[in-house]
């Protein structure tokens, strides 16, 4: 049977469209006005950058998805990557040794998040946040405040390169695809919106919410340390201030594609539009020589922009209906 | 001898949301009487209670306070004219103190700043008014029980200084003391010539305190008695309206032919009627006191009850919604119990309960119709371990909702958007998609027209056809006399009594749904 129905069709360029043509507009105007920018340097340089902010933005979206949120991912960041680095430098593990060790403690604070949440109904905006703190200071006592540095023994994850795009883009892109069909079309994916749309419900339907938002935490937990190892692997060390305030770039970007902090709405795909929108931002306004104090500025103003025409387009969709 | 003079004068009231709640209702009102409303559920009172204190506007009639023309614009304006409603939900702050919530309108301040020891003795002076002064307070409101609560709302009330006082159920969370001091402040208010309007449930209170006794019925005003000169019977009677018990009464006849067909068919059916579920004295808190009951294959069997008689809170309770606090359910004759201890249990026990509240409880709204259909067995129409088959989704859904007759333009518009008769279907396809034994439905057609109400009808005697057992819980007692096989009635937490068809009156029902607010300890069992 056909499973792409012009509705499905439809759906794609009413979601999309304004994003790709937000992001064209973008790559134009920087274009147009520095002769720096349009070269394939900088879209090399920007695809080194995202995939770590990707994949964390990927697993914070399934989290707003089921209205909830994760504020330790950029601590958690931290403390794998010092695990990392400490278990190669410090312990002399070997490098299949250290990597399991690094996506443990991705984990582990995944599943803490989860389980506090769970277990005693806080909001998880609360236990994640004193997740930040925990997993920051883990970082600092596992590496005692030192970047560790590691040189050629991990210089192989993030330097090897397929058909001349670097692994962990690929890494990236796969992760979107999978995760974004994940959400659309599996039973999991439909639950978490289900859950973030009316938990209450879904539970006198006889589904237990809970499994599956632990499911979610450990899911992000795992994402984050595989965005350390990625990291870890392009700087050569471990820093223990790595991933600081990824969270907010990670919650920004998901918002920027319209997914709600309400939940129950979220795609992933258009969270790659946003860590795109805000990857060419920052790297536009740079090579027009912007001060940082600009860029902030702007890319604080665009977040708030996105969401006031998000907040139109969702209106227009629902009107239509009636 | 001349009438004494009305304070507040009602004449050809209309109000109407789905269908007409109020229509044409005269009313009057004199200094310094009680006046009880009194009526089933839906009868209107708590919507010309509404409308007299400003929170509801008519459509039609008007209202003269001393003689002047009366159209409250809002809460305030009412309040400020004199009139005042003591709301039946509490509407108190939980962490503001007694004090702060009794004054929170004119809170006493200089510049801003609040002056506490003056809001102090003042709060003191009115909780002793309401005979709460050994209450302290600057105590939080939410460290008081729901009793102390009421009084502290009823203190607020009459703090101000008003000529119409509406108390809504104010006795509903009190203790037998509490209550005595409530009375004796009405006694007060009502030597100072306050109006007092009083709605209560409790016949026994309103035959002790009221000086007239207004029924209402179906949203019309059928009779207004002083006090002394009706009984209890005669206040049932009227509240009934013996006309009705007898239109409609056997099955098919004078039922509309949507709900006769399927009902004359069942009786061979209905017959085997095995034992699906049994339940063996269930408590839950102050909601559900020890309450047994059976219900059979191939029936349906109705609770009916007044307002907070904790039907509601019966079927959470055995569907393993809330915790219960005692009790067992048993399953198709089985000697032991299930273990049913979460709604997931339930579910795979066969069970589905259709909540009281649908949007916010059995639907999730903005998705689209089809999600909503599937949620329950996604499993199924899925493979590799969770891939959703589309487009077996898809026939599926289309299929379900178009047996069940649901209007709409396709089945990825958003669940929202529908009426509410097709939002219930949704639900009901929902749950029988899973293919359940035993099906609750908590209001079925609460806020649905009326054309939505007969296929709702046609589809639970349908269920019943099948084999399946059928529990409806519904405050509209004609709609369970012209469903049900067998109708329990609920009344202070208990089953007060149980009929089967041909069996029961309305009055009978009527007088037991009561039976439970007359007695002080609210024992079961009526004598007929």
């Amino acid at each position: 049977m056909n499973s792409f129905s012009t509705s499905d069709f439809r759906r794609l360029v009413t979601d999309y469209l304004g994003m790709a043509v937000a992001l064209a507009a973008l790559i134009t105007v920087f274009s147009l006005s520095t002769e720096h920018f349009f070269s394939a340097t900088t879209f090399r340089t920007i695809a080194n950058q995202i995939p770590s902010v990707l994949l964390i933005s990927v697993g914070m979206t399934y989290v707003l998805v089921i209205a909830e949120i994760d504020l330790s991912v950029g601590s958690v960041l931290g403390l794998c990557s010092a695990v990392l680095g400490v278990a190669l430098t410090k312990w002399g593990w070997p490098l299949w040794l250290a990597l399991p060790a690094a996506l443990g403690a991705g984990l582990a604070s995944g599943a803490f998040n989860g389980l506090v949440s769970l277990r005693w109904r806080l909001p998880s905006f609360i236990v994640t946040l004193g997740m930040l703190e925990m997993a920051r200071g883990g970082a600092h006592a596992v590496t005692k405040s030192q970047t560790q540095y590691i040189g050629a023994a991990i210089e192989g994850i993030a330097g090897a390169s397929v058909f001349g795009l670097s692994l962990p883009f690929l890494l990236a892109i796969v992760i979107v695809v999978v995760a974004q069909l994940v959400l659309s079309r599996t039973v999991f994916g439909r639950y978490m919106v289900a859950v973030g749309t009316n938990e209450e419900a879904v539970r006198l339907s006889g589904i237990d919410p809970r499994p599956i938002k632990l499911a979610v935490f450990l899911i992000t937990g795992f994402l984050v340390a595989l965005a350390a190892i990625i990291d870890t692997s392009r700087f050569q060390s471990a820093n223990p201030n790595a991933g600081t305030g990824f969270e907010l770039q990670a919650i920004a970007a998901a918002v920027i594609g319209g997914t709600s902090l309400m939940g129950g709405r979220g795609s992933i795909v258009s969270t790659f539009f946003g860590v795109l929108i805000i990857a060419v931002l920052n790297s536009g306004l740079a090579a027009v020589g912007a001060r940082d104090e600009t860029k902030r500025l702007i890319t604080g103003a665009v977040i708030v922009v996105a969401v006031i025409v998000d907040h139109y387009r969702h209106r227009l969709a629902k009107g239509k209906g009636t | 001898m001349p009438e004494p003079a009305s304070l507040l004068t009602i004449s050809g009231l209309c109000k109407s949301y789905a269908g007409p709640v109020l229509s044409d209702v005269s009313f009057d009102l004199r200094s310094g009487e009680v006046h009880a409303l009194v009526g089933e559920n839906g009868a209107g009172k708590s919507t010309l209670s509404k409308i007299i204190a400003g929170l509801v506007r008519p459509e039609a009639g008007g209202m003269e306070l001393r003689g002047e023309a009366y159209q409250p614009r809002d809460k305030k304006d009412a309040e400020r004219r004199g009139v005042r409603m003591v709301m039946q939900e509490l509407n108190l702050i939980a962490n503001l103190t007694v004090a702060e919530s009794i004054f929170i309108e004119r809170l006493p301040h200089r510049f801003g700043w609040i002056n506490r020891r003056q809001l102090h003795t003042d709060a003191q002076k009115t909780l002793q008014e309401v005979g709460l002064g050994d209450l302290d307070p600057s105590r939080q409101i939410k460290t008081l029980g729901v009793g102390q609560q009421q009084l502290v709302e009823i203190a607020a009330g009459i703090s101000h200084r008003c000529d119409v006082l509406i108390l809504d159920e104010p006795t509903a969370a009190l203790t037998d003391p509490e209550i005595e001091r409530l009375f004796a402040q009405i006694a007060k208010l009502r030597a100072a010539g306050t109006a007092i309007i009083y709605i209560s449930h409790r016949m026994e209170e309103i035959l002790r305190i009221a000086d007239r006794i207004s029924i209402l019925r179906d949203g019309r005003m059928i009779a207004t008695r002083a006090a002394q000169d009706i009984t209890l019977d005669e206040i049932v009677r009227l509240m009934v309206g013996r006309e009705l018990g007898q239109a409609i009464h056997r099955r098919g006849a004078g039922v509309p032919p949507a709900i006769s067909v399927p009902l004359g068919n069942r009786d061979g059916l209905s017959d085997d009627g095995a034992v699906a579920l049994r339940v063996r004295g269930l408590r839950r808190g102050s909601a559900v006191k020890d309450v047994s009951f059976e219900a059979r294959r191939g029936e349906i069997l109705g609770f009916a009850g007044l307002m907070g008689s904790g039907r509601t809170e019966t079927m959470r309770a055995l569907f393993g919604a809330d915790r219960r606090d005692a009790g067992e359910v048993f399953l198709d004759e089985s000697a032991t119990p299930a273990a049913i201890h979460s709604p997931r249990d339930a579910v795979r026990h066969g069970l589905a309960l259709l909540t009281e509240d649908r949007k916010e409880q059995g639907l999730l709204l903005p998705l689209s119709i089809r999600a909503n259909l599937t949620l329950l067995c996604l499993r199924q129409l899925s493979r590799f371990g969770g891939w959703i088959r589309s487009a077996k989704e898809r026939t599926e859904a289309s299929a379900w909702a178009k047996k069940l007759s649901v209007r709409c333009h396709s089945l990825d518009q958003r669940v929202a958007e529908l009426s509410g008769g097709n939002q219930q279907k949704v639900v009901i396809a929902k749950w029988l998609f899973r293919d359940c034994r035993i099906l609750i439905f908590d209001e079925p057609t609460r806020g649905i027209d009326v054309g939505a109400k007969f296929e709702i009808y046609q589809l639970l005697a349908d269920l019943a056809d099948q084999g399946k057992a059928v529990i409806v819980v519904s405050s509209d007692l004609k709609e369970l006399l012209a469903l049900c096989d067998c109708i329990a009635v609920m009344s202070a937490g208990r089953i007060a009594a149980t009929f089967r068809r041909g069996e029961w009156t309305q009055d009978k029902i009527m007088a037991a749904a009561l039976s439970g607010y007359l007695q002080k300890q609210g024992r079961g069992g009526i004598e007929n």
